[in-house]
């Protein structure tokens, strides 16, 4: 990573404004950086935010949304494009994959207009040869007899192979980033493993960036070199993917390890985190996870604590992180 | 779904008969002599009687039934009393008129009334969106034949654009004969807009939040184009609905409108029967307006499959 | 739409949009009921005096209103003839409510063949226009009151049937329900002291905008003749009488138009603003 990265997000921070007029603070002080070809992953329980991270970085907040903050991709800046500039980049050199494959699809349209609308548009590709492709593509995503499953609507498909043809739209046009917003959440455990295999193979093979956020920590350990922690709209803890596994700094890192099914770490307790994400609307006034942390001091609720970077590219977020003996 | 169809094709057809059953009923069992009626209160009782039989009068009720039923079937219709014709040639004539009326009034609420839902739906709470709420709110409230007569009163009185009434023919020329209808199309149409305007602009708001509009937006569709290609074809099926349930105050409206305006219409046919109690007429072109709403709304039906692909897997059809 | 959720804001438009229709609504409702009161006790003239030396003057030169082809006065007229509408249309709705009420909480309760056939029957009567039942009805018993409101009601019998099987069907899944049947509760008893007393709300909500509808329809009844006789007042026939005049007297064919449309708004505005209230989930819909 010598060169600038793909995507550089700043001081990101990102609220909505209420119907009542006041603004609820979503995301703030978000930073990461995704260099070509590299993954990383975002985890974080729902309501940390994951999902509105996504869309801010394609562009494709709600109106009521107010951003602040730099989203750089390719070195230009994102935020502040109009709409038209936006419409070039995305799908074209940014790809979004939905968590819910089923609503993400057209009910009325086959899946090979679907795949070949994006490659139409950006490509000006005529409608029959862009058929011709998405056939291609739905061959690639190993869906049988591709060519006569191309006039299927959505609702003819099973859940995995529509998150497939997700995945192909995702990727018709080989974008340079592609966003994965939980791709497999959605689906059975034996599909999940399928799907996630034909996503690492396509993004191995054509050098794609890919921004997987997900809730679930095991898929990010398998397939994240670098990896970031949210939770409740901040980032909590950063760094390449071992480091922060082998080494977590912060309780929050250390409470979703433990969660993981499988794992006979320390304590070998499978118990998940007491208590449940704030109300964004109610957040404690100090630290975000004081209430549930397991290795809470009093001055934990009195202000948020900062960020820290610290050695090789990681940081965290914790007030009794980088104390002599960490707990 | 093959299966569902035929069911519902042997459901219209039921419904049908009951239609013709039920209008027979009626015009057979209201108190007073058809043949009296016909012939008002100077008539001699030979011309009466005579007609009575003509008529059939003398016969059993569910003959009388049977026999115009089976006529109705083989295209007979019967013979108009007044105009000395057989009805079937009366209706085909004046179908000429209705039948491209109905057709432009659909089609121009259509033309109105969907850009004006979309765009209010897409630009909620905005300029457009008021203007539309509030021409759904008037347009439903104004009779079509007053709004005629305001058509009238502004194209043809003030600015002379128009003719006020009345159908040269379509043997006059497609565009003079268009351009007779073009007023009382407008006239139907515009409450018939109004209240597709509402339907559309729901049904849009209903699918915008829908993921898949944010999907075709993350493919780099702009907003219009999201929104026409994606969102519109998804919010048709209530509007089409709108449409089917509609018809029968479209042929209310159009019985007015061309009274209104003076063109010879099925509607004027059955206005005209009415004054020279022409009860065969009547009786016929009630039935034909009947199963006119009736195979309407079984298009309407047969529309869903070409409208939402997942109904024609046949799961999910009512 | 940037594909995400629509933004809402607090405006005062949104407030207006919020509480301005039903207000509005019942502001006309009131108006129109007052002015069929008032015109039976009082009018600025008889509404049918002909004073052939008045004919055709324009507003404010003779009455407040002006006077038609036969001298009488305009507003006199759509005074009356706001009684008659309002009265025609009440009875209507009342006969058609109560018949289709009855037919719903009944199919509602016994289910079966009864839902078949009613529902089958609603089908048949819908496909009649109630212009054209009034015009076989006017052809035998001649044009009338009772013509009109027959005609009017027997399309609003399928109307509230409808209504009534839908919401009286949610009712009867409910679990008091059940226990009122536990209870030996019969379904007459049941739909009369359980089932109706919680869809009253839009059933009220139906009758007001059917209400619209019918005045609606009388209109266009009396326009084609087939409503009251002359010389009983009735915005329909004002309407009709006016095409020959148009030119020389736009004012006759704009006012009992505009009486009829404000009318018909009113009741829509308050089924609305009901719907609204009663309603939550179905705010904003059509």
């Amino acid at each position: 990573m010598t060169s600038a990265p793909l995507l550089r997000v700043d001081d990101l921070a990102v609220s909505l404004r209420l119907a009542d007029g006041r603004l609820l603070p979503i995301l703030s002080d978000i930073s990461f950086t995704i260099g070509r070809g590299e993954t990383l992953g975002i985890v974080g329980e729902s309501g940390s935010g994951k999902t509105i991270l996504s869309l801010a970085v394609i562009g494709l907040l709600p109106e009521s949304a107010a951003v602040s903050g730099s989203i750089l991709f390719d070195g230009k800046p994102l935020t502040g494009l109009d709409d038209k500039s936006l419409c070039r980049i995305r799908g074209s050199r940014i790809g979004l994959i939905f968590q819910e494959p089923t609503a993400a699809l057209n009910p009325a349209m086959t899946i090979a207009d679907q795949i070949a609308e994006g490659i139409v548009l950006h490509r000006g590709t005529g409608w029959r040869d862009a058929r011709r492709q998405a056939i291609e593509l739905l061959d690639r995503m190993r869906i049988d007899q591709a060519v006569r499953r191309a006039d299927d609507y959505p609702h003819e498909l099973s859940g995995g192979q529509r998150q497939r043809v997700g995945i192909a739209i995702a990727l018709a046009l080989e974008p340079e980033l592609l966003i994965a917003d939980e791709p497999t959440t959605a689906l059975d455990a034996t599909v999940q493993q399928e799907v996630l295999g034909i996503l690492t193979e396509f993004v191995r093979e054509k050098g794609v960036a890919l921004m997987l956020v997900s809730h679930n920590l095991g898929v990010v350990a398998h397939m994240a070199s670098r990896m970031l922690v949210l939770y409740a709209g901040t980032r909590m803890e950063a760094g390449e993917t071992a480091d922060v596994l082998g080494d977590p700094h912060n309780p929050y890192t250390r409470g979703l390890l433990a969660a993981l099914p499988g794992r006979t770490g320390r304590g070998r307790r499978m118990a998940s985190i007491p208590g449940t994400v704030p109300s964004l609307a109610h957040l404690p006034p100090g630290c975000r996870f004081a209430g549930r942390c397991a290795d809470e001091i009093p001055q934990c609720s009195q202000d948020e604590p900062a960020w820290r970077a610290f050695g090789a590219a990681r940081g965290v977020r914790c007030l009794r992180a980088l104390t002599t003996e960490s707990v | 779904m093959i299966i569902l169809m035929i069911r519902r094709l042997v459901g219209l057809l039921l419904t049908l008969l009951a239609v013709s059953a039920l209008i027979f009923l009626v015009m057979a069992l209201l108190p007073g002599d058809p043949a009296a009626i016909m012939l008002g209160t100077s008539a001699s009782a030979d011309t009466l009687a005579a007609l009575r039989q003509q008529l059939g009068l003398d016969q059993p009720l569910l003959l009388r039934y049977l026999q115009w039923l089976g006529g109705v079937l083989q295209g007979d219709l019967g013979r108009s009393h007044t105009y000395g014709v057989p009805v079937a040639g009366l209706i085909t004539e004046r179908l000429a008129v209705t039948l491209p009326l109905a057709a432009m009034a659909i089609l121009l609420s259509v033309l109105i009334a969907v850009p004006l839902g979309v765009t209010a739906a897409a630009k909620r709470n905005g300029l457009v969106d008021l203007a539309a709420t509030l021409f759904a709110q008037a347009g439903i409230a104004v009779p079509a034949f007053w709004m005629g007569l305001l058509l009238i009163l502004l194209f043809s009185m003030q600015l002379g654009w128009t003719p006020a009434g009345g159908f040269p023919g379509w043997h006059a020329g497609f565009f003079a004969a268009l351009h007779a209808l073009l007023l009382p199309a407008l006239a139907l149409a515009l409450p018939q807009a109004s209240v597709l305007t509402r339907v559309t602009r729901t049904a849009v708001l209903d699918v915008l939040d829908e993921d898949f509009l944010r999907a075709a937006r993350a493919k780099g569709l702009s907003r219009r184009a999201a929104l026409w290609r994606h969102a519109v074809p998804n919010a048709m099926v209530p509007v089409v609905t709108m449409l089917g349930l509609q018809f029968t105050f479209l042929v209310a409206g159009a019985v007015l409108i061309e009274n209104v305006f003076n063109l010879p219409g099925l509607g004027r046919l059955a206005y005209q029967a009415l004054s020279q109690r022409d009860i065969i007429v009547m009786q016929d072109v009630v039935l034909f307006f009947a199963a006119l709403v009736i195979v309407v709304n079984f298009s309407v039906d047969l529309s869903y499959l070409w409208l939402d692909p997942r109904l024609r897997s046949g799961k999910a059809f009512s | 739409m940037s594909g995400a959720g629509p933004a809402t804001r607090g405006t005062t438009g949104f407030r207006l949009r919020r509480h301005g229709p039903l207000a509005t609504g019942l502001t006309l409702i009131l108006l129109l009921a007052g002015v069929a009161l008032v015109s039976l006790v009082w009018t600025p003239f008889p509404p049918s005096k002909m004073q052939i030396m008045q004919k055709l003057k324009p507003p404010f030169e003779v009455g407040l209103l002006g006077t038609d082809q036969y001298g009488r006065d305009v507003l006199s007229m759509l005074m009356a003839g706001a009684w008659n509408s309002l009265s025609i249309a009440l009875f209507a709705v009342a006969l058609g409510a109560g018949i289709g009420v009855v037919i719903g909480l009944a199919v509602a309760a016994w289910r079966g063949v009864l839902e078949t056939v009613t529902m089958r029957g609603c089908d048949v009567i819908f496909a009649v226009p109630p212009i054209l039942s009034a015009m076989m009805l006017g052809a035998f018993i001649g044009p009338g009151r009772w013509t009109a409101i027959f005609a009017i009601a027997t399309f609003m019998v399928p109307v509230f049937t409808r209504i009534t099987v839908g919401a009286a069907r949610q009712i009867w899944t409910r679990d008091f329900i059940l226990a009122a049947r536990a209870a030996g509760k019969g379904p007459l008893l049941i739909s009369w002291q359980h089932v109706l007393p919680n869809i009253v709300g839009p059933i009220i909500v139906q009758v007001t905008i059917q209400l619209g509808l019918a005045i609606l329809t009388e209109a266009g009844l009396s326009f084609l003749g087939l409503g009251l006789p002359p010389p009983a007042p009735s915005w329909g026939r004002m309407l009709a009488e006016s095409q020959t005049f148009l030119r020389a007297a736009p004012w006759l064919a704009v006012l009992p138009g505009l009486a009829v449309a404000l009318s018909v708004l009113g009741f829509n505005l308050i089924g609305d603003g009901l719907r609204d209230r009663l309603d939550p989930r179905q705010r904003g819909r059509a």
